[in-house]
């Protein structure tokens, strides 16, 4: 992400894993200027920050590198302000359906009968579906990535950062001690999630849709929802009824995508 | 190799938590007859600890194992480290 951003960049960091990854002041593993700010106003901040570097004729990039709980619980009301404006930023957000640092609870982007510690039944509601709120705010462009493919992610960092004006990606972050599967299968279960179309890669520049190649193939043919599920523990037992509603779910969803890109509705 | 795509990438250097490879289980060790030099693991690996040559970096691979899933030839094989 940080390769295709380039040195002039600066990322604004809200309370998520990429605070913890950073290491122990006075030390830090990231090699650009990075400012952590409270849980609710990253992109407020990112914002303030975008403005000051314009009106100094500077092009530096203003990257938030958000959670899903920055995102779409405790951070959507700056998310949303900073879209409004037409903040020249990105922002991105990496999400693993929960909330991670402080023990996997369940957050907006935990999708419908997954486990957490404050689910232990399985959750009973959807994901929120944070690219529409964000697409109602008709951005220049915002795409949906999964870090299972890193090409596609790359290319699409580097096609927001040419775009003026806010710029999204949701990027779905398998995150193996949460999901409970073994770490090798992170990759497995990224492309899982896209190839059973749980997850949809897409672009949207102007409004207009593009979905992405494998999402594409995940239309005309899913591979079934179990493969996604089985190997993740959070699904483990997982009751017929949500299992359904969910399937159905997936369907709709991806029929939804694929008239939307030819054009029906 | 040359025909490979490449991608910008970084390598790990020591941080604040020294050389990260101490935290490994199982590492990874590559069959070289079976390697057909595709590059999936090079550009899987979360750490970086995998070079464009294919040698994987002992001193910062923590052994999470997905180049093991990944290799499309099995070539790779998670060992239990020894003490």
């Amino acid at each position: 992400m940080l390769k295709a951003a380039g040195p002039d960049s600066v990322l604004v960091v809200p309370a998520c894993c990429t605070s913890v990854i950073q290491g122990i002041y006075p030390n830090t593993a990231m090699n650009i200027p990075v400012y952590n700010v409270g849980f609710a106003t990253a992109a407020a901040s990112a914002s303030g920050m975008s403005a000051a570097f314009r009106s100094m004729g500077k092009k530096t990039n203003v990257i938030v590198y958000a959670g899903d709980g920055g995102t779409l619980d405790i951070g959507i009301q700056a998310l949303s302000g900073a879209f409004e404006r037409g903040t020249d930023f990105l922002y991105i957000c990496y999400d693993n359906e929960a909330y991670g640092n402080t023990g996997m609870q369940r957050s907006g982007g935990t999708p419908l009968g997954a486990k957490t510690t404050t689910t232990p039944g399985g959750k009973t509601d959807f994901k929120k579906d944070i690219d529409a709120i964000v697409a109602a705010h008709e951005p220049p462009y915002q795409a949906t990535a999964c870090a299972a493919y890193p090409q596609d992610l790359f290319k699409k960092v580097q096609k927001a950062l040419t775009f003026r004006g806010p710029t999204f990606i949701h990027v779905l972050a398998p995150c193996p001690p949460g999901w409970r599967y073994e770490t090798g299968k992170s990759v497995e279960v990224g492309k899982l999630a896209v190839k059973s179309g749980m997850w949809v890669l897409y672009e949207r520049e102007y409004g207009k849709l593009t979905i992405t190649g494998p999402s594409k193939a995940a239309i005309k043919k899913p591979v079934p929802l179990e493969e996604y599920l089985a190997p993740q523990g959070r699904f483990k037992g997982i009751d017929r009824k949500a299992l359904e509603t969910l399937k159905q779910r997936v369907d709709r969803t991806l029929k939804r995508f694929a008239q939307e890109e030819a054009g029906v509705c | 190799m040359s025909g490979r795509k490449r991608l910008a990438m970084s390598t790990p250097k020591e941080g604040a938590a020294g050389k990260t490879g101490s935290w490994r289980v199982f590492k990874p060790v590559v069959d070289k007859e079976k390697c057909n030099q595709c590059g999936l693991c090079h550009m899987y690996c979360p750490d970086a600890a995998i070079d464009e040559e294919l040698n994987v970096d002992l001193d910062f691979c923590k052994g999470c194992g997905i180049c093991a899933n990944e290799c499309p030839k099995k070539a790779i094989e998670m060992v239990r480290e020894e003490k």
